[in-house]
Order: structure tokens, then C-alpha cells, then sequence
């Protein structure tokens, strides 16, 4: 056998040949497989902002909130599809500061991406999972998150409040900082 | 009749070589004993949990919109929906339990040694492909707690250094938790993990036939790379004997136990959830991971910040780094854990820190008690005696939502001290400071309070001290006049009064 394959070194059969080019062809077949598998899989770092994440979302008649006081809102994500049922709708917390200045916070705490609660009496924002707590203005009171709240870019129109909320706010993607 | 088809299959399929290779071949005697039962129980866990998982999945709609739907409708409308949900859940709490048995017998009878290195480097594959099937599994029951699960995931992916807001998006399928969130973990936890797993197992198996199943240790016979291959074979030749029938038979009863233990564990306790609907508007909630990550959730909790992103990021690849590498630092030498102390002692260490932190993130102490203020009311004997504005005081210690960090009477929040006795540890002057200032891990509350609710709740927990033990003294000033020590609750008040106007 070795013989024989040492004999096919110098003197490649036929045999030899289609083996070795069946092999190179599946190579590059493989790789044009791979193209479009991978491209699918890590689309995200492809195309990493989708349309619509820098979309303003109406919140509602900016009178519905009341100077001095901070509630929860929700609005659909903008990127919401037919299957997404309740998660298309995403609370966050609006304080309105007079006429004009609002502050939308995540609903996410910075540490771990909880759900924050706002306690209007104390007038602070506390999580449930790990015991964070912020400030009215969403700057960090105590506990183990690093930050304040992420807040969202607001704007007033035709006397309606609008958000940038398309994305779900991490360390590494903090919205306004 | 049926020796004659058997020899007909024979003749075709070569059963009986087949049986003699694998399920027939030689093992020492001695390994058939009840420690070396956890490998073969883990395997027919998994094995349940494929038939469940199948069975599940032909009523399971894995959509944002009607997963949790489909899990209600399985508990309650689908005939034996919900003891097939209970199975799988106690299935693969069982396989998590018994697998993390065979992985410490393996570790304690030093079964990763040489030449069985890479059946242990295979193991734990198996064990992050396990846990990795927890934490997508966990998602499938598509409650509030998987939403919010999914959102811790994605916090601490957005952690990475520089890639984090990639990943984020790569892990949910988009830039928030939405339809394709769940098609992804659907995929992983059906297809992908799954495969990979039956993989593993299968060159798992492989290994154990190749390289044989550890001899049961004896104490001052160290292994050594030279001569344990030969060895081997002298204890197979001397005392080897058939895995079927003459070793499995403890296999086979533990197999037993264990499934009848999983079907009445099902049967008691039931499936897990689903809990609340997975509707992030509803912010009322209280996320927790399953048991098995409850003690990176109390970690979480208890590390000082700047270890967090070391602890989330580093640890896991030195801890099973440090498994992966185990048996080529430490391939030969002593296997019976008599002569390993070092083995054993970090084998109860890990335990009981696991152990410690599971309690610990199941109690959550760290956690605000967010209904506190409202649904648990002050004592009645910690009001009894009180002056109006002491009264006034526990008002606004019940309205501020003092009550979800401190407790009294053992009710309300341990995230601070409780107050029973917060006199005797603070005096009126470093009171005020702490409420108003904040400090340790307090908030500042002196733009949400008024100086008359000040002055009301620091007089109301002045009086918080049992009446054997007087209230703290600022040592740098005179005593004033009459002695506190002998103050009575209430009647002290003219005496209070006067230091009040004194102080400010």
C-alpha cells in the first residue's frame, strides 16, 4: 500500500488526481457555504444599527405629564414584528421638569438591566434584583450600579413628547450619556 | 424460533461482535460500585429530557406571542401537559445534581489521570453544554422572569469591552428583546446545544471503551505514565469481567431509583411556572435566576464593584480553564482521595461557597423589599407612648419607604440595619446627618424631605432602643441636664426638647 502510494507521488493515476481535485473543490465550496452562513449568524455585526433605532417614538400628549413628577410610559419598539406579542411595548420612566425639559429614563437598571421602580413619595428609583437606587434626575444613590440611569434623547413637537428608544441600553450601548 | 432469527440479524448486522466490543467489554470488577453509578444515571437523564423535550415541543409554540399562552395551555388544557413540563424541569434538575456527582467522584478518584485526560477534558464540555441548556431552557419558559433573564444576559454582555453592543445585538437577535429573541434561544436549546451534547457524549463513551474505566482506587499505588498501561491490562486480564451483565447491575437499580424519584418529584412538586406573562410593562416584578445561577446572582450582589467585570469575565474562564488543564498538571501521582487531602478539602470549599452563595441569593437580603412600606405596618408596640410628633416621625418613616431597606421588628427590608435600636448605635445629631447626607449605601434624602419631616422621623427613632439600653451620647458634648440614662419613652420628651433647642 505505501508502495503503491509512494508510486502515486511520482506517477499520479488518475484516481489520485480526482481525489485531490474533489477535495479542492469541496474547499472552496465550503467556504462559499460558510459566506452566507456566517454573514446570516453575525448580521449583527454587519449591519449593527437596524432602521428605525434612530427613530423618534411619540409617548403621548406632553400635557399627560405633570411638572414635578415622574411616571411610567411605554411606547412599541420600533422594530416590532407580529410574533413579538407584549415585548413589543417598552415601559420607561418620563419626569417632566417644567414646560419645556423632560428626562425619559430606561426602564433597565445599569447594573444587571432589572426593572427599576419608581417611589414617588422618596422620590427615588429602586431595583429589585440587587438593591440599586437613584436619584429623581436618574443619577446613581447607592448600591452596585456603576451609573446613573440611561436616558433616552427627548424632544418636544406640536406638543408631543418623543424618544429615541429603539435599543435596549447596555454599559456598552448607554444611550445618551 | 427466535435463536434462529437472532443468528439471521447476526449473520447481517454482526450484533453479537458489537455487543462483545462495546457493552460486553471487560471492566475491572471492582468498578462495579455504587460511586461509579453517576455517569450512566446523568446519561439517562439526558435521554429523558430528550423524549420530554420532543413531547413538549409537539404543543410548544415558540413565539414571543404565544410561548407563555402555550405553557398555560399546557398546564392546564393539554392532558398530562403539566406532568410532562414537571418532567422535564425535575429532569434536568437531576442532571445538573447527578452530573455534578459523577464530575466529583471522577475528581476524587482521580479518574482524570493519566491516560484518561481527555474523558475529563470531554466531561467538561458536557458540563458547560449542560449549563449552557439550563440557561436557555430557563428562557423557554417565556415568563417575566426569562424576559428579565434575557435582560441580565444582556447587560452583562454589554460588559465586553468594545464588541459588548455586537454581542447584545447577536445574542437577542436585534437591539432589544423581541420575536427573534426567543427563535434564537429555541434554536440553541432544541438544535444546537443538543447536537453538540450527543456529541461529546458519544466520544465520551468512545474514550471509556478505548482507555477503559478507572480500577477503584487503592491508597500508595500512584499512577505513572509508564507503567499504569500495563498495569491496566494485568488488572483487566486478572479481574476483568463483562460490564454487561456482571458490573451493571447497580447501574441498572440506581437508573431505576433515579427515574422513580423524577417521576414523584414531578408528580409532588410539580412543573416550574410559567410565572407572570413576560409583559416588560409590567414593572412590578422580581426577577430571579433558577438555582443553578442563584449563586452568580448573589456574587453579583456581594462583590465590590470594581470586581464585578472581573468576576463575570475572568473567573469563568480561569475556573474552567483550570478544569480543562487539571489533568495535565496533575496526570499521575495518587489517586484515592486518602492520600489527596488537598483534593478533598478544595472539593468541600467549593461546596460550601456554592452552597453559602445558592442560600444567599435565594434569601436576597441585598434586595429592597419593594412592598414593605405599604403592606407591612410599623409594630404597634414601637408606637405606643409616642408624643404626636413621634407619631408624625413613624408616618414618615412608613411614607418615605424607609421600611424596604430597614426593618423593624424583623419585617421590611435587610438591605440596611434594622432600626429597633437605631438609637442606641446613632445620636440625634449624626441621625439627622445620615438621613439627610445619605452614606454607607444610603441615599441622600435631604432634597425629598422637609426639615419638619426631619425633625419628625429623627425625634420618632430616637425613641427606637429597648428600654434596658439607653440611647447613644455624642461624647464631645456635656451631658445636659437630668440624666438620659433614666429617661422614660415619652416622658422624656420635655428633656428632649430642650437638647433640641440647644443643638439647633
Amino acid at each position: 500500500m505505501t508502495e503503491q502510494t509512494a508510486d502515486e507521488v511520482k506517477n499520479p493515476t488518475r484516481r489520485n488526481v480526482l481525489f485531490k481535485v474533489g477535495v479542492a473543490v469541496n474547499a472552496v465550496a465550503g467556504v462559499l457555504v460558510a459566506i452566507p452562513i456566517v454573514g446570516y449568524i453575525f448580521s449583527a455585526f454587519a449591519h449593527p444599527k437596524l432602521v428605525g433605532s434612530e427613530a423618534w417614538i411619540p409617548l403621548g400628549d406632553a400635557n399627560t405629564y405633570v411638572t414635578g413628577q415622574t411616571r411610567l410610559a411605554t411606547y412599541r419598539n420600533p422594530f416590532t414584528r407580529p410574533w413579538d406579542g407584549a415585548t413589543a411595548e417598552i415601559p420607561c420612566w418620563v419626569r417632566r421638569i417644567d414646560e419645556r425639559k423632560f428626562q425619559v429614563f430606561a426602564i433597565n437598571c445599569t447594573h444587571l438591566g432589572c426593572p427599576v421602580r419608581w417611589f414617588q413619595e422618596s422620590k427615588l428609583f429602586m431595583c429589585p434584583c440587587h438593591g440599586g437606587v437613584y436619584y429623581e434626575d436618574g443619577s446613581k444613590a447607592a448600591g452596585p450600579p456603576p451609573r446613573g440611569l440611561f436616558e433616552y434623547s427627548t424632544k418636544v413637537e406640536n406638543g408631543k413628547l418623543y424618544v429615541k428608544g429603539g435599543i435596549l441600553p447596555t454599559l456598552s450601548e448607554p444611550l445618551t450619556s | 424460533m427466535l435463536r434462529s432469527v437472532y443468528n439471521w440479524l447476526d449473520k447481517r448486522l454482526y450484533l453479537t461482535k458489537l455487543f462483545q466490543s462495546t457493552a460486553g467489554h471487560h471492566v475491572p470488577a471492582n468498578s462495579g460500585s455504587w460511586f461509579y453509578v453517576f455517569g450512566s444515571a446523568t446519561l439517562l437523564c439526558f435521554i429523558l429530557q430528550i423524549v420530554t423535550g420532543t413531547l413538549l415541543a409537539l404543543v410548544y409554540v415558540p413565539s414571543t406571542n404565544e410561548a407563555w399562552k402555550s405553557l398555560q395551555y399546557l398546564n392546564h388544557v393539554q392532558y398530562l401537559g403539566w406532568y410532562l413540563r414537571a418532567l422535564h424541569n425535575w429532569g434536568s434538575n437531576f442532571m445538573v445534581a447527578l452530573m455534578t456527582l459523577h464530575m466529583v467522584q471522577v475528581f476524587l478518584f482521580g479518574a482524570y489521570k493519566y491516560p484518561r485526560e481527555l474523558t475529563w477534558v470531554s466531561g467538561v464540555f458536557l458540563l458547560v453544554a449542560t449549563l449552557a441548556m439550563a440557561f436557555t431552557g430557563q428562557v423557554m419558559r417565556f415568563d417575566e422572569d426569562a424576559y428579565w433573564g434575557l435582560g441580565i444576559g444582556a447587560s452583562i454582555t454589554g460588559r465586553v469591552p468594545f464588541i459588548g453592543d455586537r454581542l447584545v445585538h447577536l445574542l437577542l437577535g436585534g437591539p432589544i428583546i423581541a420575536g427573534e429573541t426567543l427563535s434564537r434561544f429555541f434554536a440553541l436549546h432544541v438544535f444546537v446545544i443538543p447536537a453538540i451534547i450527543i456529541g461529546i457524549v458519544g466520544m465520551h463513551l468512545r474514550l471509556v471503551l478505548t482507555k477503559g474505566i478507572n480500577e477503584y482506587p487503592v491508597p500508595g499505588k500512584p499512577v505513572r505514565r509508564d507503567t499504569y498501561d500495563g498495569e491496566y491490562e494485568k488488572i483487566i486480564e486478572k479481574q476483568g469481567v463483562p460490564f454487561v451483565p456482571d458490573a451493571i447491575g447497580k447501574d441498572l437499580i440506581f437508573a431505576a431509583l433515579v427515574l422513580v424519584l423524577i417521576l414523584a418529584f414531578s408528580a409532588i412538586f410539580g412543573p416550574a411556572g410559567p410565572s407572570g406573562p413576560p409583559d416588560p410593562t409590567r414593572v412590578d416584578t422580581v426577577p430571579r435566576p433558577d438555582f443553578y445561577f442563584l449563586s452568580v446572582f448573589a456574587a453579583l450582589a456581594l462583590l465590590p464593584d470594581w470586581m464585578e467585570t472581573i468576576v463575570l469575565f475572568v473567573m469563568p474562564v480561569l475556573m474552567v480553564g483550570f478544569l480543562f488543564i487539571l489533568p495535565f498538571i496533575s496526570g499521575t501521582g495518587e489517586k484515592s482521595a486518602r492520600k489527596r487531602p488537598v483534593a478533598v478539602l478544595s472539593v468541600i470549599t467549593i461546596f460550601l461557597v456554592l452552597g453559602t452563595l445558592t442560600y444567599m441569593g435565594d434569601t436576597a437580603p441585598w434586595s429592597p423589599k419593594m412592598n414593605a412600606w405599604s403592606g407591612q405596618s410599623v409594630p404597634v408596640d414601637l408606637l405606643q407612648h409616642r408624643t404626636p410628633l413621634e407619631m408624625r416621625g413613624a408616618l414618615v418613616l412608613q411614607n418615605k419607604q424607609c421600611r424596604n431597606c430597614h426593618s423593624l421588628e424583623g419585617h421590611g427590608g435587610q438591605r440596611g440595619p434594622a432600626l429597633d435600636d437605631v438609637a442606641t448605635r446613632l445620636t440625634r445629631d449624626q441621625l439627622i446627618r445620615q438621613v439627610i447626607q445619605g452614606g454607607g449605601n444610603m441615599p441622600a434624602y435631604g432634597k425629598n424631605l422637609s426639615p419638619a419631616e426631619v425633625d419628625a422621623l429623627v425625634a420618632y427613632m430616637l425613641t427606637l432602643h429597648p428600654p434596658s439600653h439607653p440611647p447613644a451620647r455624642d461624647s464631645a458634648q456635656p451631658q445636659i441636664s437630668g440624666n438620659p440614662n433614666a429617661k422614660e419613652r415619652g416622658v422624656g420628651e420635655a428633656v428632649r426638647k430642650s437638647m433640641t433647642g440647644k443643638s439647633q
